[in-house]
Formats: C-alpha cells, structure tokens, sequence
C-alpha cells in the first residue's frame, strides 16, 4: 500500500500533462473531469497511504529512479513518508480536491478554463513533490514548481496589466528568498556532502557542534527561502498583491499550497534550528514581528480578499512563532487547521465577490446574511475558527497551544506570547468586523446569481472540518486528547517543557479565550453598535496617516520602491548603451556590411555562374597538378 | 594506337573542350551556349575512346556511349527550358534571365 506514495503526485502531474498538450481542444465535461479528477484520486490515494502508514508509524522512502548521478553525488526522484509530510500531503490533497471542485464551478464561465485546470494541476503537484522529497534538490524543484505556478496563477486573467505587475512581484520577491535557499543547499552540499535529508540531518548532528557558524549560516540561509515563500517580515509585500489572481487560486496558495512551504522546510530541517539556536530566536521574533504587523494592516483594509491575505501573514507568523520557540507539532497542527479555516474563509469570500460582481469593497457590502445565507454561515465558521473563539472550533486548540508553548520558551517566552496574544485580539477584532460589515446592516448591494453543489459541497466540508479539525488534540485539563502530537512525535521532537495540566496553563488558556471573545465585543460595538463612535475617532488627521501607514503595509512598498526598484531603474537607464552591447551591435553591422559585399557577386546571369565553376575547376587542377 | 597518336587525339580533345568552354562563357544566345556545351561532352568523349583505343580496353567506349545518353538527356531538358524561356522572355539573350539577381 505504501509503494503507492508515488503516484500521489504524479496524478495531477499527469492531469497537467493531458490539459497542457491538448490545450483546450477537448469537450469542457473531459477537462472538468480529468482536472478535479486528478486530484481527487491522489486525494483517495493519500487517504489509503496515510490509513496503510498509521498501522504502523515507520518513516518510508520509495525511490523511483535516479535523477543525476556525478561521482558520489546522486539524488534521487525519492519520496519520504513520515508523520510530517504524511500529514502535510494528506492536507494538501484533500483541500485543494475541495477548492479544484468549487474551481469547476466558479470557473465555469471563464474563456480560459483549460489553462486554469493545467496550472492548478501543476501546482498540486509541485506542492506534493515539495513535501515527499527525500532529498533537498528534489524540495527545491517542487520548491521552484510552486514559485512558477504562483506566477501563471495570479496573473492568470493576464489582459490586465495590473495582474501582469502582481504576478511578476510575487514572483520577484520570493526569488530573492529561493537564491538564499540555493546557496544554503550549497552549503550543506560542500560540507556535509549530501542533499538526501535524513542522512543529512544525522551529518549535522554528528558534525556541527550547537551554535557554531556553519549551521547558523545554513538555518539561517534556508531561513531565507522560508521567508520569501511564507511572505513572513522582510519579504511578505508580494502577498497581498497576489490577490489579483481568481479567488479559488487565493484559496489554494493560502491554504493548500505555497505559502505554508516554508513553514514546512523549517520543520522538515529542524535539526538545523536546533544546533543554531540564533537564528531559531530569530524565526520567533520574525514570526511575532510579522503576525502583528499584519494584524494592524487587515485591520485597516477594505478589500474583502486584502483582509484575507494579511490574516494569511498573520497566521503564518504565528506558524513561524511556534516553530522558533521549538513547538514543532503545534506548527503543524496550527497549519492543518488554518488550512481548513483559510480555504473555507477564501472559498466563501469568493462566493460573495462574485455574487455581488466582482465587488471587493467591503463598505459597499452589508446585509448579506439573508442574501446569500450558505456563504454567511461559511465565513462565519471560518471567522470563528480564524479568531480562536474558545472550544468549539479547530483554530482555538492549535492557537493555544503555540501561546502555552511560546509562554514557555525561557526569558523570551512571556514577550512572545504577549505579541501572539495581541495578534489573537487584533485577529478577532479585523476579521469579526469583516464579518459586521459586510454581513449585517443594510443591503447596498443586490446579489445575482445562485450557487449550485460544485461550491456547496466543499463549503460544507470546509465548515464541518473548520469547526471539528482541532478535536485530534485537545489539551490535559480539557480532556486529553493528545493523538496529534503523539502521531508527530515519531518525526519531530516533542516540546522543550514538558506541558503539565498546570494552572497557568489552564489560566493562559483561559487569557486567550477571554482576549478573542474582547476582540469580536470591540469589532460589535465599532462597526455594528456604534459606528458613530468609530467615525469621530478615526477622524482625526494624525488616525487617518496611521490608518493609511497601516493601510499600506506599514510603507514596505514605499520603502522597496525607494531603496531597491528605482536605484535599479535609474541604472539601467543611464546604463542603456554599454561597452558589451557596443562589442554586439559591431559584430552585427560587420555581418551585415559583410552581407552587402557578398550579394553583389549574386548577379543572376548564369554565364557569371558558369565562368565562378570553370575558374574554380581550373585552380583545383592546377592544384592537383602541381602540388 | 600509338602514343604520338593517342598525344595528337588528346590535343584535339583540349582544343574542342577549351573553345566548347569559351563559347559557353562568351556567347549570350542560349541555342549557341547550348551547342558549345555538346561540344565539351564531345571532346570528353573524343578523351575516353582514345584513351580505351591505347590501353586496348572496352571501358573508354561504354564511357563514350554513356556520354551520348546524357547529351541526348541534357538535350532534351535544354531545349524544353530554353523554350520556356523563350515564351516567357521573348527573347533567346541569357543575361536577359536575371531575376535570381541578389
């Protein structure tokens, strides 16, 4: 059963190959079958593989065939499973099944349905290829997979130069994080020898003493790569802009795929952290910077999908907080149910979108609740398990977790924790008045349209696993569930303290849920109570420049614009005619000025011809001859 | 044969398939052209059989008989394509058939 791995991402390989080649050409029922298809039998197949794997927890490699073989360097086309990627890819399958059946529908319409299928496919497929590598090269290609497919995804409706400037950013920006990762790869390949990742890990341990400047580089150069896909402080610009692309595909890079890659290679290398304990204190604070700093940002936006992309910052950072404080399992396990949330967030703000036209203006919503009630209980779901209201949703038990562990992450630990906790209030506060705005109050638009099973089904799902998702690990003083951690713990280690039932902990607890139930009050009382309140405190000139300081992304563009893209631009520009394009264009006009010479002896008089033949003949007898 | 012979039916040979050449090159009447290029194959052949006639070997004369399918051959496609020129240019001058001209 579990030499089935493999064919787990080569379905959507194959389902790519097949709408690629025939590029449209086949009847619309074919390319909806084969691209929701796809993915749903590597869904199936995850289901069978991780049902085959939990019988009996071993990690697993299947290698298929090798892909280069220099001297004793020789990776692999190999997969690995483990709890970790076993968990990741059975997440990623699943989810975008869902958001690839909802695709079918919302798509339907859209003149470039093929090239949306192949893309979606591809992009699966990176993403599976990203999590099963047994190597790091074989990562970096899945790694370099995403990348692309994000590209052709977001500018996907490409007529608009607007999409065109998104997806090249997005693509841009990630790259300076991806030539980091390239020459972290280099580094553990000169000095370890190896790019196979669990001998590589053992090298690591046996070679590199804690905190010495090897592996600090190395953590620190992956690091580099984590941040520029997770869009994680200093790198995160491109991802709000990335929202260009349709709907479903925000869905499926938020939730699916892409951004939770980096979150992914920090765990799946986080021997590397461990022996450099820098730059892990680094991935905590990068983490707790970013989660609030976008927490301040969504708060202040009023696109629908905008608001989405910052909370998708703002929960990576808190992925970014655990994994730095060393709660390995609690990142994974806040991944799993922030992918459920995130998805069924996206896939209902989508419905709504595109029930109202293509408006993404929140303040030109209101009223919806009654309109369009399946997309109102969706959202809401997601916003409940998005804001971590207590116990009944899947978002509250992975939170709390990371906070506890972060709480206990020595003389940091309690900073940490208060910047998550802050992050929890402002989480609750921007996505709860997401949900007021938009859906209570008067209707100042009309929704068209209906919404048939394609998209009713996944909202569901997403709904039901949103809400019960958190259940696989529930916390000692509440029950005790801990089938989570303990199925991680045969590929991660285990939490640095040992998290007893203690009071404080019980107290945190009951901090946080305290803080996110403040957090949707406050977001009651400012945007459905009493708006006139809001309305004369925002007034103010100095509110309104933070407001859009904040709108703004707290002035990265600005700032990249003025330290990086304009001193480029100016260059090139007094760099136009160069001394190597002078040494071309010579080389061209010789050619051409060569050409004019020869065309001349071109006279189209066949006596001309005859008299080149004989004097060519005469000189090659006369050389025969007298040589 | 002998060899003064063979030399003098060499020399023969040189001076037909020089003046075949010159008329080639010099005249510009396609008919003309066309002859002095028989006049080389003939001095060609002229060469063979008189090199088969001194080494007494059967070789130079199937060379020979050869020689005079192609020129019958090239003959034939000759004048079809100097008929073709004709209708199309009105005249038989071959610098006239320049169009190819770089």
């Amino acid at each position: 059963m579990l030499s089935l791995l493999a064919f787990i991402p080569a379905f959507p390989l194959l389902g790519f190959a097949i709408l690629f080649v025939t590029a449209g050409l086949l009847p619309k029922r074919w390319i909806t079958t084969i691209g929701v298809g796809s993915v749903g039998i590597s869904a199936f197949l995850a289901l069978i593989v991780m049902f085959a794997f939990l019988g009996a927890p071993q990690p697993y490699t299947k290698v298929v065939w090798t892909w280069i073989a220099v001297s004793s360097f020789t990776p692999h086309i190999g997969f690995y499973l483990d709890a970790l990627s076993g968990l990741m890819m059975l997440v990623i399958t699943f989810v975008s099944f869902l958001i690839h059946l909802y695709s079918a529908e919302f798509m339907s319409t859209d003149e470039g349905y093929n090239r949306y299928f192949a893309y979606m496919n591809l992009f699966v497929a990176s993403m599976l290829v990203l999590v099963l590598a047994d190597n790091l090269l074989f990562l970096y290609l899945g790694w370099e997979g995403v990348g692309l497919c994000s590209y052709l995804l977001i500018g996907f409706w490409y007529r608009d130069p607007a999409n065109g400037l998104a997806a090249r950013k997005a693509f841009i920006v990630t790259r300076v994080g991806d030539t980091a990762m390239a020459i972290g790869l280099f580094v553990l390949l000169t000095n370890l020898g190896t790019l196979d990742i669990q001998p590589l890990m053992q090298q690591a341990v046996v070679h590199w003493p804690v905190g010495s400047a090897l592996p600090i580089a190395a953590a620190a150069l992956l690091l580099g790569g984590a941040l520029g896909k997770s869009a994680q402080l200093p790198l995160q610009t491109w991802l709000p802009d990335a929202m260009a692309g349709p709907t479903p595909v925000s869905a499926l890079i938020h939730a699916a795929t892409m951004v939770t890659a980096g979150v992914y290679l920090i765990a799946r290398t986080h021997v590397l952290y461990d022996l450099a304990p820098p730059v892990q204190t680094a991935v905590a604070v990068i983490g707790a910077l970013t989660l609030l700093l976008a927490g301040f940002s969504a708060l202040n936006q009023t696109d629908l999908k905008r608001i989405l992309a910052y909370s998708t910052i703002s929960q990576i950072g808190y992925m970014f907080l655990a994994l730095g404080v060393g709660a390995w399992s609690a990142a994974i396990f806040h991944f799993m149910t922030h992918a459920f949330f995130k998805a069924l967030l996206f896939l209902s703000a989508g419905v709504v979108v595109q029930h109202l036209g293509e408006e993404h203006d929140i303040f030109r919503m209101g009223g919806l609740r009654q309109r369009l009630p399946l997309a109102f209980w969706s959202f809401l779901i997601g916003s409940i398990s998005l804001a971590a209201l207590p116990l009944i949703d899947a978002g509250f038990y992975s939170k709390d977790l990371i906070l506890w562990e972060a709480w206990s992450d020595g003389a940091l630990g309690p900073w940490l924790w208060a910047a998550g906790l802050f992050g929890a209030l402002l989480t609750a506060i921007y996505i709860f008045r997401a949900v007021f705005v938009v859906f209570f109050g008067p209707v100042r638009l009309e929704p068209t349209g209906l919404t048939g099973w394609r998209i009713a089904i996944p909202l569901v799902v997403l709904s039901i696993l949103a809400l019960t998702g958190g259940f696989v690990e529930i916390p000692s003083y509440l029950g005790n569930v801990p089938a989570f951690s303990g199925l991680m713990r045969s590929a991660l280690p285990g939490p640095r303290v040992a998290a007893a039932g203690s009071s404080l902990e019980i107290m945190l607890s009951v901090i946080a849920a305290v803080v996110a139930i403040l957090g949707v009050c406050i977001a009651y009382i400012a945007f459905r109570r009493r708006p006139a309140f809001l309305e004369a405190l925002v007034r103010s000139p100095s509110s309104l420049a933070l407001q859009h300081f904040w709108e703004t992304d707290w002035g990265f563009d600005w700032l990249y614009d003025r330290t990086l893209v304009r001193p480029f631009l100016w260059i090139a520009r007094i760099d136009q005619g160069d001394v190597i394009d002078r040494f071309y264009s010579g080389l061209a006009s010789l050619s051409r000025a060569t050409y004019r010479q020869l065309s001349e002896t071109e006279t189209g008089r066949v006596r001309r011809y005859a008299a080149g033949i004989t004097a060519g003949s005469i000189v090659l007898i006369a050389i025969l001859v007298f040589a | 044969m002998s060899v003064v012979l063979m030399q003098h039916a060499l020399f023969l040979a040189m001076v037909l398939f020089a003046l075949g050449t010159i008329g080639v090159l010099m005249r510009r009447n396609l008919i003309v052209m066309l002859m002095s290029v028989e006049i080389m194959l003939n001095a060609a052949g002229l060469a063979f059989i008189a090199a088969g006639s001194r080494w007494g070997q059967a070789d130079g004369q199937v060379m020979f008989i050869l020689i005079l399918a192609l020129a019958a051959a090239e003959v034939a496609v000759g004048l079809a394509l100097i008929l073709r020129l004709y209708q199309r240019l009105g005249t038989l001058d071959a610098d006239a058939a320049d169009k190819m001209r770089g």
